[in-house]
């Protein structure tokens, strides 16, 4: 039977091609446009670490009182350099790690080689464990090299290729602004977007993964200055890199771990107990104001999605919608034009159920075609929005067999609803007004 | 022609009515809110950013193993090294002027503050205007093309130099005329003192310049876009940035020409291949996320109003199927062609006319919407006019085919059986 209404249906649609390459354009642009749109929304709006995002938390310490704060009362999003060492002093969460982003030049080795320029983090040595970080050779150093100062960096893969072609460099010396550092492990391809342990600096989406890691303490004793953004609420009383980590001026990440609710409960409790603490040597003049957002939470705070790419997502579904509005139109009109043949089979008892089938049926067929269609356009669109989008956001988004099974669906789903209340008019055609008036 | 029998007809298909009203509305709504974005944006990427931006580019290089900033004398060897390059390019064949600077309008690095009529403001002061400094020499200028609109351009002996991260007092200035008007509304801002980020020390304003950009694209920097600050300073760091203006017709080979010229200095330095960008570069990247905006926004525009189109033509051509009969009779009966055609027509403009009034109403809504959520402005009611003339009179050409083929139908068919 339904191989049968397959036949109708295909020969329904042959009988009036206009109609039916108009519903097939119209679910094809539709579903392509929201499917191109969802792929770059998805890149951007997915969760970078989803196994974990639940354990981090970016904690946020009010140092600079109601004067540097936000009109909705946001403490700074980023941490000056007495808070950030004494909370890493104080050690309270399972793992933690402050961090600057930074900028350092690399001398390669061999004549005739130009020095080159390498973006990187200063990190805690848990900051590698508690975000899961990748290694193809070697490991993190240890949390004595953390307190020695040890001169020893992390490099990713592609430095590695670079300066080493590729080979186990651990154990070789790297030249950063001069001086040499040992290289204690080289990463594996790791490059999350957004690049989530920093996202005050960059605005999140990054092209080029960071190259080195260096420990913290190591990089501020080489004077090695931090890249990224610095926010002061007051021009620093010293002069030069020493000025800045005695200043209240805010340069530094933070991110700590926390296994469960009772971990949270006891962190959030330390932290004010840490604000009620300045407030009691006189360094704060007001009650704490702090934050520890998870990892969600926080980016969400941060804005990370751009806006652009939530009103092109809204704009496309809409455009979806009038297409589908548009839809229930044209197979309303297809459907009903067949009042005669719809009365005939009534009259010769066919069940309101056969009707449904026969009609709900051709309404698939046409969501089908409209899926190809779409399908191929959805490839060309996410083809296309390299050049229409920062290079930064286009790169993440992708065609996979996910986004284009989800792309037929849609366009299957959304035709077949659409095509039930043409199909509900169709099955209610009176067989003996339609017999008569013939 | 009297509208009682055509809405008497409507009421025998509202199904179809109801559709084709709800996706004019739809359409109006989203083209209206979507052909603003693009109208904003365009706006946005086409303002002037006060430079004379042909022939200008920027070089961006850091030293390798270079004196730390932090010590005096430090200080005073990066500066060296700097001026041995600035008078390495000012000596290149083709350059105009080089001036040095910490960034330039568009690129999205900046250093920002502020200028206050009052010594010694204290952090949080609101009192302070936002302003973006441009930290820079005597050529900067005629480097960057900036029009002077009262007082003096820099001259040699204004110019000081600094470590990067040092303050020291700021005695001359150069601002922008929106800055001037904004802190002298009587105008008398040449030769005022003021004092930025809450110093103590008197800076005066010995020129204004029409008018400067701030180097922030990004909405923070809405409210004080047009509030440059320019200083005679020479910034001294292990990097540097120079703004090269270059004879008409020789930016390319200039260009080419740099980065050869900074290794013969000095080849402790790293420079790559963003190092050397044109100011056409620059603006490109930093308004590519506008652009792009504008032409998804385009492009979405053009298949709702083409879908619309079609479904009009589609349901239409349907009803003049379903009629054929009674445009027969009346045809028959005396309606002259022209009659059948202003029927649809007027027909199809009651529908759209009932959509667009709905639609009208969505746009606001959506407009509101869209400003409690992301950073959006209000609509302008020329928006949504132009949109409501533009999708009746897409109704009225959808509608002129199928309309056209009813005013086809022979009188004769009023005869024969449907």
């Amino acid at each position: 039977m339904f191989a049968y209404y397959l036949e109708l249906g295909l020969r329904s649609l042959k009988r009036s091609p206009g109609l039916t390459i108009l519903m097939v354009l119209a679910i094809g642009f539709g579903v392509a446009a929201s499917m191109t749109s969802w792929s770059v929304f998805r890149a951007v709006s997915g969760d970078p670490i989803p196994w974990k995002s639940a354990q981090l938390f970016v904690p946020q310490i009010d140092m600079w009182g109601p004067s540097g704060r936000d009109p909705d009362g946001e403490p700074p999003n980023a941490m000056d350099y007495t808070d950030a060492v004494a909370l890493m002093r104080d050690h309270r969460a399972k793992r933690q790690s402050a961090m600057y982003q930074i900028a350092p030049s690399v001398v390669p080795t061999g004549a005739g080689k130009h020095p080159l320029n390498v973006s990187g983090h200063a990190v805690y040595s848990e900051f590698f464990p508690m975000l899961d970080v990748p290694f193809k050779y070697g490991s993190a150093w240890s949390a004595s090299d953390d307190t020695n100062r040890a001169q020893v960096v992390v490099i990713n893969s592609k430095l590695n290729q670079k300066l080493f072609g590729g080979v186990d460099s651990v154990g070789k010396s790297v030249n950063l602004e001069g001086h040499e550092y040992r290289v204690v492990g080289v990463l594996d391809h790791w490059n999350p977007q957004p690049r989530y342990y920093d996202v005050v600096n960059g605005g999140g989406f990054v092209i080029d993964a960071d190259d080195v890691f260096m420990p913290f303490q190591t990089a501020i004793q080489a004077d090695i200055p931090n890249d990224g953004n610095t926010n002061c609420n007051a021009v620093p009383e010293e002069s030069g890199f020493v000025g800045l980590q005695h200043s209240p001026c805010v340069w530094i990440a933070y991110m700590v771990e926390l296994d469960d609710a009772a971990a949270v409960q006891a962190y959030r409790t330390y932290l004010d107990g840490y604000a009620r603490q300045q407030q009691a040597s006189g360094r704060f003049s007001w009650p704490p104001n702090n934050r520890l957002r998870d990892l969600p939470a926080w980016l969400e705070s941060q804005h990370v999605v751009p806006s652009d790419t939530k009103v092109s997502l809204l704009v496309a579904f809409g455009l979806l919608l009038v297409c589908l509005v548009n839809t229930v139109g044209l197979l309303l009109a297809k459907f009903l034009r067949r009042s005669g043949e719809i009365g005939v089979r009534r009259a010769l008892g066919a069940p309101r159920a056969a009707i449904y089938v026969q009609f709900l049926t051709e309404a698939g067929m046409v969501g089908v075609a409209g899926g190809v269609l779409g399908l191929l356009l959805t490839g060309a669109g996410v083809a296309s929005v390299g050049w229409v989008l920062p290079k930064d956001i286009a790169d993440l988004a992708r065609l996979d067999v996910s986004l284009l099974a989800l792309a037929l669906l849609v366009a299957v789903v959304a035709t077949v609803l659409a095509g039930l209340y043409p199909t509900w008019r169709a099955s209610n055609v009176q067989p003996a007004w339609q017999l008569k008036s013939n | 022609m009297k509208l009682h029998p055509m809405i008497a007809a409507l009421r025998r298909h509202k199904a179809g009515v109801v559709l084709i009203a709800l996706q004019i509305a739809l359409t109006l709504a989203i083209v209206c809110n979507a052909i603003f974005i693009i109208g904003s944006r365009i706006e946005r990427v086409n303002r002037p950013t006060g430079l004379d931006e042909s022939n200008l580019f920027l070089v961006t290089q850091q030293w390798v193993g270079a004196p730390s900033a932090d010590t005096a004398d430090g200080v005073e060897k990066l500066d060296v090294m700097q001026r041995e390059d600035l008078a390495a390019l000012r000596n290149l064949p083709g350059v105009e002027a080089v001036a040095p600077t910490n960034s330039l309008p568009l690129l999205n690095s900046s250093w920002t503050g502020s200028v206050s009529l009052k010594p010694d403001t204290r952090p949080g002061d609101k009192s302070g205007t936002r302003t973006a400094y441009y930290f820079t020499d005597e050529q900067a200028l005629s480097t960057m093309g900036l029009k002077l609109v009262a007082g003096r351009a820099f001259n040699a002996g204004d110019v000081r130099h600094q470590g990067f991260r040092d303050n020291p007092p700021r005695p001359a200035l150069i601002v922008t005329k929106a800055l001037a008007d904004k802190l002298f509304p009587k105008g008398n801002a040449v030769g005022s003192v003021i004092y930025s980020d809450g110093s103590g020390a008197p800076s005066t304003i010995i020129g204004v310049v029409e008018r400067l950009q701030i180097p922030a694209t990004g909405s923070w920097g809405n409210n004080f876009t047009w509030y440059s600050t320019l200083v005679p300073t020479r910034l001294d760091a292990n990097f540097t940035r120079y703004a090269v203006r270059t004879k008409p017709g020789q930016l390319d080979a200039v260009m080419r020409a740099v980065t050869p010229m900074l290794y013969k200095v000095d080849p402790m330095r790293v420079l790559d291949d963003d190092s050397v960008k044109s100011f056409a570069d620059i603006r490109a990247k930093a308004y590519r996320a506008d652009v792009g905006m504008a032409i998804l926004m385009g492009v979405i525009c053009l298949i709702l109003i083409a879908v619309t189109a079609a479904g009009i033509v589609g349901l239409t051509s349907f009803w003049v199927g379903q009629r054929h009969r009674q445009i027969g009779v009346r045809r028959a009966l005396g309606a002259r062609k022209l009659d059948i055609l202003h029927y649809f027509q007027l027909e199809n403009l009651l529908i759209a006319g009932v959509g667009a009034v709905l639609g009208v109403l969505l746009a606001i809504g959506l407009n509101l919407w869209l400003i409690t959520r992301y950073e959006m402005s209000h609509l302008p009611v020329l928006y949504v006019l132009v949109g409501t003339v533009a999708v009746l009179v897409l109704g009225q050409a959808a509608v002129f085919v199928p309309a056209r083929r009813a005013s086809n139908v022979s009188p004769v068919s009023a005869t024969r059986a449907a």
